[in-house]
């Protein structure tokens, strides 16, 4: 029998360990930590149809009843090593005939940006934190009150030459947009601003999602970035912005302002891509070619999916972990 | 709570230093840099020139678009020159809008090697003298912030209210040319810079951390150079004195030449135009600048510091300290000749 190591067990390792052990190989799926697919477990809801996110977790955890699916959680891989005499890998001492590295992203460490007071002003919250009080279905501002005006800023972290990361991080615009309506259903009388660069609505139902936020839940987006964050006396934000469509400047105080984190490489992605020698732009893994051998790598038998490669959204990330998975079978049967 | 750039430092050299006084401190806060050069000298044992050819740096008419960049930087390099010739490689800038020109030219120097060969033949067509690049620039008040542990146990007082044993609430307000311009200049970098934080939280007081920390003092030079414009000037000021008015704060530190004035001057301003004044008994807020409020906690003779020349008096200040001064020699002159006191504003209390 086939034995494929799959590292990582979010979203694109469940979904091609599934289906490799499915075809009757030997999927062995590490997870660094106690739980899988704790990226997708932290959200409340799904962009663009407000999906439950703990269902869809649900489905995919599903998947790890699959036959021949070995999970090892709370393993970290430390060793990632070529057989030249097998053709294969040394995974944490174990051979395998080849590997799937699906290590994933992590968000970007809003304390960079010190300029935007995360962890020093009180009211100040990342993307994350936003989600886990919409999960909660309580969101409160500093003095345990119902917040009167919150403010999402995007692009933390990502298109920014500042932090090193040039890259567009792709999914937090339509977040904040679905985080911003998500506030408004739960508190209609909330007054919600979006500071943007530029909204990049570029999948299915994201425009219309934007639209509606304006026509139907009066969400108010402004075309600036924000130059600092402060705290108030009374425990509030005070943002300073430039409304670059007004051509002027402006100055904001919030109950809340939420910072719509970028994503970059996980530790792990770093650790491994350095490791196996495919380390690309920005620590992220880097494939053969991203239009036609996007999963395979410059190291024989060492493929990679989802968003250890990009930013990628869940959707992307099961169809890329599907396209990875029928090229481990391919190179399997080749051999 | 955490700040990354927190422990941010930079170079700064130990002894032998170059010093250059700024163009309007010696008027407005008079005692300002004698007292800097008595500190390094009679406190802490450092050699530092005090070169009485030196000159403007042209900041304020750089600044103000009067004075083009190829006359700031030959005017630097003379500045450099003096240096050269007393044997100083490390330049100390006492003004803060001077250590943005210095660095500024510097980094173009450095970018544009032509340049500095430029600024050399300038020099030499001018006045027939050669420089060299100092090793290293700091501001004055990054010294007494590097020294700042080393004068802590020469220190007669401490940064608290006597009254309440409780730390005093100090605003310090950086001036905008320290490191907004080149960020790694300043410690701390230019978001939460620490180079006067890092002095009053080691002599025991407590930094005000308001809305409108950053923003500018209301100097800006074109906003008060052209007269038209001094609106700006001092809606900025107030912008800043509101924001910072909740908190109560005991007094406002800065180490630039600019800021210290306006917002000491301004207060007055502010109190005749509006009635209003910032701390609740209608007195103001004291300004300091760095070396006075060192010179006080060292134990200096306030009046030799200069403290009667500033706006708001500091008299309520140094009562919470515990600081003794005498009020009868506040105004007294060279030679023991008692000068006239000054007339008393009717808004802003003194």
């Amino acid at each position: 029998m086939k034995k494929v190591a799959i590292i990582g067990a979010g979203p694109a390792g469940i979904e091609a360990a599934s289906l490799l052990a499915a075809q009757g190989v030997d999927a062995v799926l590490y997870e660094k930590e106690q739980q899988p697919l704790h990226n997708l477990t932290d959200k409340a809801f799904l962009f663009p149809n407000f999906a439950d996110a703990q269902e869809v977790a649900e489905k995919i955890l599903a998947k790890l009843n699959t036959p021949g699916l070995t999970l090892k959680a709370d393993t970290e891989v430390t060793q990632l090593q070529p057989q030249a005499a097998s053709n294969g890998w040394l995974v944490n001492g174990e051979a395998f005939d080849a590997v799937l590295l699906t290590s994933g992203y992590t968000t970007f460490d809003a304390h960079r940006k010190e300029e935007l007071g995360y962890g020093i002003y009180p009211g100040i919250h990342t993307s994350l934190e936003m989600e886990k009080m919409l999960r909660e279905g309580k969101v409160v501002n500093t003095i345990g009150e119902m917040p009167r005006r919150i403010a999402f800023l995007q692009c933390v972290g990502s298109r920014d030459e500042k932090v090193g990361n040039h890259y567009c991080s792709k999914l937090c615009c339509v977040t904040a947009v679905k985080q911003a309506i998500e506030v408004k259903k739960l508190m209609p009388q909330c007054e919600v601003y979006v500071f943007y660069m530029d909204l990049r609505m570029w999948g299915q139902h994201f425009e219309e999602l934007y639209r509606q936020a304006q026509t139907d839940y009066g969400i108010k987006f402004i075309r600036g970035r924000i130059s600092e964050a402060g705290g108030t006396f009374d425990r509030k934000v005070q943002i300073k912005a430039e409304d670059t469509l007004m051509g002027r400047p402006l100055k904001l105080t919030v109950d809340l302002f939420v910072l719509m984190v970028g994503m970059e490489a996980s530790r792990g992605t770093r650790n491994l891509g350095a490791l196996a020698g495919i380390a690309g732009e920005y620590g992220f893994a880097q494939s053969v070619d991203p239009h036609i051998a996007d999963n395979l790598t410059a190291q024989n038998g060492l493929f990679v999916a989802g968003s250890c490669k990009r930013p990628m959204t869940l959707t992307d990330s099961l169809t890329d972990a599907r396209s990875a998975a029928f090229e481990v079978l391919k190179q399997l049967l080749e051999n | 709570m955490k700040r990354f750039w927190n422990e941010y430092q930079k170079e700064i050299a130990d002894d032998h230093f170059f010093y250059e006084r700024s163009c309007i401190r010696q008027t407005f806060f008079a005692g300002s840099e004698a007292t800097f050069l008595r500190i390094l000298r009679e406190e802490l044992g450092k050699d530092i020139c005090d070169n009485p050819h030196q000159h403007t740096c042209t900041g304020i008419g750089y600044h103000s678009d009067v004075v083009p960049f190829e006359t700031t930087m030959t005017v630097v390099a003379r500045l450099f020159s003096l240096m050269t010739e007393c044997g100083y490689k490390n330049y100390v800038p006492s003004c803060v809008t001077s250590f943005g020109v210095f660095t500024e030219v510097m980094a173009k120097w450095a970018e544009n090697p032509a340049l500095k060969e430029q600024a050399r033949q300038y020099l030499w067509d001018a006045c027939q003298r050669e420089f060299e690049v100092p090793e290293n620039i700091v501001h004055s008040s990054d010294l007494i912030y590097k020294f700042r542990e080393e004068l802590k146990p020469r220190m007669r007082y401490q940064l608290v209210n006597r009254f309440t044993g409780r730390p005093l609430k100090v605003v310090e307000h950086i001036g905008c040319h320290y490191a907004k311009i080149f960020p790694h200049h300043g410690i701390g970098k230019a978001e939460f810079p620490y180079v006067l934080a890092g002095m009053i939280e080691s002599w025991g007081g407590e930094v005000i951390d308001y809305p409108e920390r950053r923003h500018c003092c209301g100097f800006g030079f074109r906003q008060y150079l052209v007269q038209e414009n001094r609106g700006y000037s001092i809606a900025n000021t107030k912008k800043k004195f509101e924001s910072m008015e909740p908190y109560e704060p005991d007094f406002i530190l800065t180490n630039c030449p600019g800021c210290a004035m306006f917002m000491d001057k301004w207060q007055y301003t502010i109190a005749e135009m509006e009635h209003k004044t910032y701390d609740q008994r209608g007195y103001g807020i004291p300004v300091l600048t760095y070396e006075e409020l060192t010179g006080l906690l060292l134990g200096y003779d306030p009046w030799q510091l200069g403290l009667q020349l500033h706006q708001v008096q500091c008299e309520r200040l140094m009562e919470k300290i515990g600081i003794a001064y005498k009020p009868e020699e506040k105004y007294l002159g060279v030679g023991g000749k008692l000068l006239p006191t000054p007339l008393k504003p009717e808004i802003l209390k003194q």
